[in-house]
């Protein structure tokens, strides 16, 4: 659905079937995935998380560069993490110069760490790349909505992503609108220092604030005359529903993590 | 029916005599019966806009009464009803659609309202096949033309079975062809419910029921298109232009006094009356 248009967030349109599972069961495998990561200590239970993640990957169609792509905002971080766990780590040091050692402890913890770490980065992709904003907006409203009860403003938050969404392209637009605008009026935004390039943005965000307020005002008033008034005793045309495959996914996943989490604690 | 009864407005909160004259509205008296096609005249700033905020409630007068059916916009009791019987549909396309695709967002009024699930998908079908959108059901509305866009809103006003669709300025923004478009759509409808049309433009003025020009905050003439229309010498004082077929036929009637009884509104008119 979003294929045609602007892609927003890191999304690719495909139909396999993790794309088809309901977002919500999704969300809960990703949360309790990462939970799990954190528990496991040991090589053989990541061995068996890289075997089950692959093979996740080739049911959801997508190519195994474009996954790994996303951890490259984080090679610093994976690195910087080696580097400390391998410098940081007392223990039986094999290589000494100055006050650096390097400790086999510390090579076995900062692999193991940076493998954590990615199997983290790699699973959450895994759930934005093969789920819509859509989907995710709803998935998440429905299992925040348990905790209305408690004031929590779950509809109104999913109502707030769901407009957010719908007004990136229009803003985008906009915004392109008036920049090509400004250029006429020669407006130059490559020129001078970061903060003279800072400064030479002003004619394109002032506008693009200043419309985008009236256009939530317009909105508003819109909303109201369709009768919104909140999410209370309100309906929806799409609605969740689990199916067949969703209750596999989760009996499978779930075994395979209470598997892993027992076999780590006993 | 829609009733206003000597309705005065202006923005602000004080009522002392500077207020008053920055009136909006000037005691308007107006009614809009079921199941006709009316539409309303004026130039910029003449109060339109204002009046049709008065017509579900966004707006209260200051002093009179606004009636729905004999509900007053006042009451906060009955003021979702009142919504639900009066759509508006505004000038900005962009700026009144609030879904990711065609589809929900028509079905975002009937959420609203609470209906069952069932309903909602056929109310949506039928909402769209009336203004012809059906087809581009799972598109974003970003990707639509800007009368495609003014249908999908219609269409999202109709699916919560209104008495009255009033459309504020709704073509123009628009081009001639997204207006055609919409005018097509307003023509299909004018059967079913009553469309409420307010406009500056007089050609979308011709085919209506009943034409009202509004000046300065005060309705100053209302009737049959032809009516008003003859009333050439005030139209201009109205800041309205006449219908260029109109405006043609007394360019001819100055060289052939002897033509035209009355002033022709259409081309077919035009060319009836010029072949007799």
């Amino acid at each position: 659905m979003w294929g045609r248009g602007l892609v927003v967030g890191q999304y690719v349109p495909l139909d396999s079937p993790i794309h088809r599972l309901d977002p919500r069961v999704k969300i809960v495998f990703v949360g309790v995935s990462i939970i799990d990561l954190f528990i496991l200590q040991d090589w053989f239970s990541f061995l068996l998380w890289g075997i089950a993640l692959i093979s996740l990957v080739s049911l959801s169609h997508l190519s195994f560069g474009y996954l790994l792509r996303s951890l490259r905002p984080l090679l610093f971080l994976l690195l910087l993490t080696m580097v400390l766990h391998l410098f940081f780590t007392p223990g039986e040091y094999i290589w000494e110069y100055g006050f650096l050692h390097i400790s086999r402890e510390g090579i076995s913890k900062g692999f193991l760490i940076v493998v954590r770490l990615c199997l983290l980065i790699l699973v959450t992709s895994l759930l934005t790349l093969t789920t819509s904003p859509v989907e995710l907006t709803d998935g998440m409203e429905y299992l925040l909505s348990p905790f209305k009860k408690w004031g929590f403003p779950a509809h109104e938050l999913a109502m707030m992503m769901t407009i957010a969404l719908r007004f990136i392209p229009t803003l985008l637009e906009e915004a392109d609108r008036i920049l090509k605008a400004q250029m006429a009026r020669g407006m130059n935004l490559d020129s001078g220092g970061i903060i003279q390039r800072a400064k030479n943005l002003i004619p394109l965000l002032v506008p693009l604030f200043v419309n985008s307020f009236k256009r939530a005002d317009e909105l508003a008033i819109a909303m109201e005359s369709r009768c919104y008034r909140g999410g209370k005793g309100r309906t929806r045309l799409r609605v969740l529903e689990l199916t067949s495959s969703d209750y596999y996914f989760l009996a499978l996943s779930f075994s395979f993590i209470v598997f892993l989490s027992l076999r780590s604690f006993l | 029916m829609i009733e206003f009864k000597r309705v005065d407005f202006w923005y602000g909160e004080e009522s002392g005599p500077e207020a008053r004259n920055e009136e909006i509205l000037r005691e308007v008296d107006l009614e809009i019966p079921q199941g006709k096609f009316m539409v309303l005249l004026g130039r910029n700033g003449s109060g339109k806009s204002t009046l049709a905020k008065h017509t579900n409630g966004l707006l209260l007068p200051k002093s009179g009464e606004v009636m729905v059916d004999g509900m007053n916009t006042r009451d906060e009791d009955s003021i979702w009803e009142i919504r639900r019987r009066v759509g508006l549909v505004f000038q900005n396309p962009d700026n009144q659609i609030i879904a990711t695709t065609v589809e929900e967002d028509v079905a975002f009024g009937p959420e609203n309202l609470g209906l069952p699930r069932e309903e909602i998908i056929t109310r949506v079908e039928e909402a769209l096949n009336l203004v012809g959108m059906a087809e581009y059901r799972n598109k974003e509305p970003h990707l639509l033309s800007g009368g495609q866009k003014q249908r999908v809103a219609i269409a999202g006003v109709l699916a919560m079975h209104p008495e009255y669709l009033i459309l504020d300025e709704a073509t123009s923004m628009l081009d001639p062809e997204g207006r055609e478009e919409l005018m097509k759509v307003i023509a299909n409808l004018r059967e079913k419910i009553a469309v409420f049309h307010i406009t500056h433009n007089v050609e979308e003025a011709t085919e209506a029921d009943e034409v009202l020009v509004m000046d300065k905050g005060r309705i100053v003439a209302r009737g049959k298109p032809r009516e008003v229309f003859s009333q050439v010498g005030k139209i201009e004082e109205w800041g309205l232009e006449l219908p260029q077929v109109t405006e043609t036929a007394l360019l001819i009637k100055k060289q052939f006094p002897s033509l035209f009884g009355a002033l022709p509104l259409s081309p077919q008119e035009l060319v009836g009356e010029l072949c007799s």
